[in-house]
């Protein structure tokens, strides 16, 4: 393939595509192609087929209709539990690193990551003697090793508190300074997609198909209270019939 | 040393105390003849003869022995096996009834086949053992190894791990802590079914000692033995109980 094709390709792209388990229809006729380096938030009614739609994106699933084009590695963060509980904090990052072949190189990133999501002195805990918090960063830390191309986020902070919450907001955006991703973030949370995305999409109940797409163009880091956000915020919840637009 | 641990040590020593005490006065009060309850002296007595004269090493050598050997023939067929069920729906379909079924009738009603086909000696006890551990393992393996969560298998995919090391780094980490729970559970019923299995399919180990003791009307002795096979038993769930602090097992028993 030539580089002038490969460069035109999306990262993500689905074209048409529905999903259905056994009578239950989850996804119709979705068409969606995702920019390099963007940011997508999906937001939409609980069961209405965002998990599903990730699953499709990363490969887990197939679509019953329709086509789903992929360019470059992908990687997935979990809501929870994505980590092996029997393997240490560096021994899970390890697993993004796994086709480093040259040791001390492996070493280094090692270090960095963990300088990244600042987890020094808990290299050698196992995920259950750490925080939500901190499994959440090194969830995003294993994601981000190596050199994957794609990160998909399935609710990957709703198991936080607020608090909590709004500091892995902003780590998230730190992380992904430093190592630029194209990002699919599915959250329940309206606020963490106006404030992340540079673009959402409104899903509707299931099954589910793209009822409104948001743009926001503001740079990131953005401010919880700036106007972007919340007039982002603001048109979201006038899409999913809780307030009204003015 | 910390209070706790003083006390945890105090405790059990002041009923094994009274326990003996009990058993003292019973024996003096004469309730029974002492050639049916023998005295805490004349057990005293009778280990000391038998430690002398070596039969009792002997035969905890043999027991030891057999269990072994039935223990870790069943779990090295017993694992894979299990892992097999638990990741293969027709395999499971075909063979969990009738491992089911192996695994409620009970090993000792193998004890006449036992005779029959391997003699009386080793191998009858040890394939009575192997009975008694291999239906137990290979249920625990495959529930395990069936209940390990989908998401542990999409991180494997997405980064890239080959069937072997799904096999090696996922599946079996996985189901490691119920399967050293499995193991020492299995291991006591080991340990009980060897004294039982020596008692008929035996001509030494403690089992026969004890059936030997009691033709002899030498309950001296075998109270001894009984105090032997229950220390023992313990001791033998002490050392698998060390695989439980592994450090890559310790989260499936925390939570
Ligand atoms: N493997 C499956 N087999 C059958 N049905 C499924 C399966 N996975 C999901 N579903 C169904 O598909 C629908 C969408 O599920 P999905 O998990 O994608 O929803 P969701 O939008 O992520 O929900 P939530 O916001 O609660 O996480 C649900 O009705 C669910 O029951
Ligand atoms: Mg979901």
């Amino acid at each position: 393939m030539s580089v002038s094709i490969a460069s035109q390709v999306k990262p993500l792209e689905l074209l048409d595509v529905s999903l259905s388990f056994g009578v239950v229809e989850v996804l119709r006729d979705i068409s969606l192609a995702i920019a390099h380096r963007e940011f997508v938030a999906v937001v939409g009614p609980s069961g209405c087929g965002k998990s599903t739609l990730l699953k499709v994106l990363s490969g887990d699933e197939a679509p019953s209709t329709g086509t789903v084009t992929r360019q470059g590695q992908v990687r997935t963060v979990y809501q929870q539990d994505g980590l092996f509980p029997w393997r240490t904090v560096t021994e899970n990052i390890s697993l993004g690193l796994r086709f480093v072949t040259d040791d001390q190189e492996r070493q280094r990133q090692l270090a960095e990551l963990l300088d990244l999501i600042r987890l020094h002195g808990f290299e050698n805990h196992y995920p259950h003697q750490l925080s939500g918090g901190m499994r959440q960063r090194v969830e995003l830390a294993r994601a981000l090793a190596g050199d994957s191309d794609i990160l998909l986020m399935d609710e990957p902070f709703s198991a936080l508190d607020y608090l909590t919450r709004l500091r892995m907001r902003g780590e998230l955006v730190r992380l992904l300074e430093e190592r630029p991703r194209t990002v699919v973030l599915v959250t329940h949370d309206i606020e963490e997609a106006s404030q992340l995305a540079d673009r959402v999409l409104v899903l509707t109940d299931r099954p589910a198909r793209i009822r409104r797409e948001i743009t926001i163009a503001s740079p990131r880091p953005r401010d919880l209270i700036e106007n972007a956000v919340v007039e982002a915020a603001r048109r979201i919840l006038a899409e999913v019939d809780i307030e009204s637009p003015r | 040393m910390k209070p706790g641990a003083a006390r945890s040590v105090l405790l059990p020593a002041l009923v094994a105390a009274a326990l003996i005490v009990v058993w003292y006065f019973v024996s003096a009060a004469g309730l029974f003849p002492p050639s049916a309850f023998p005295s805490p002296d004349a057990v005293v007595k009778a280990f000391a003869q038998e430690a002398k004269s070596g039969r009792l090493f002997n035969d905890i050598v043999t027991s030891l022995f057999r269990v072994s050997c039935g223990f870790l023939i069943a779990v090295a067929a017993g694992i894979p096996l299990g892992v097999w069920m638990g990741q293969k729906l027709p395999a499971r379909t075909a063979l969990l009834p009738i491992t089911n079924f192996f695994r409620n009738l009970s090993p000792l009603a193998w004890m006449p086949f036992a005779i029959l086909w391997f003699g009386v000696g080793d191998s009858a006890s040890i394939f009575l053992i192997f009975l008694s551990v291999f239906f137990p393992i290979v249920l625990a393996t495959m529930a395990a190894v069936a209940g390990i969560p989908a998401v542990h298998f999409q991180v494997a995919r997405s980064y890239g791990l080959r069937r072997f090391e799904k096999l090696t780094q996922v599946t079996l980490p996985a189901i490691m802590p119920q399967v050293i729970t499995a193991l020492r559970v299995t291991a006591g019923v080991a340990w009980l079914v060897v004294v039982a299995a020596e008692m008929i399919a035996g001509r030494d180990g403690l089992g026969f000692a004890v059936m030997d003791s009691r033709n002899g009307l030498r309950s001296d002795i075998l109270v001894v033995e009984m105090i032997v096979i229950g220390v023992i038993g313990v001791l033998i769930d002490r050392v698998l109980v060390q695989l439980t602090t592994i450090p890559s097992v310790r989260w499936g028993y925390e939570r």
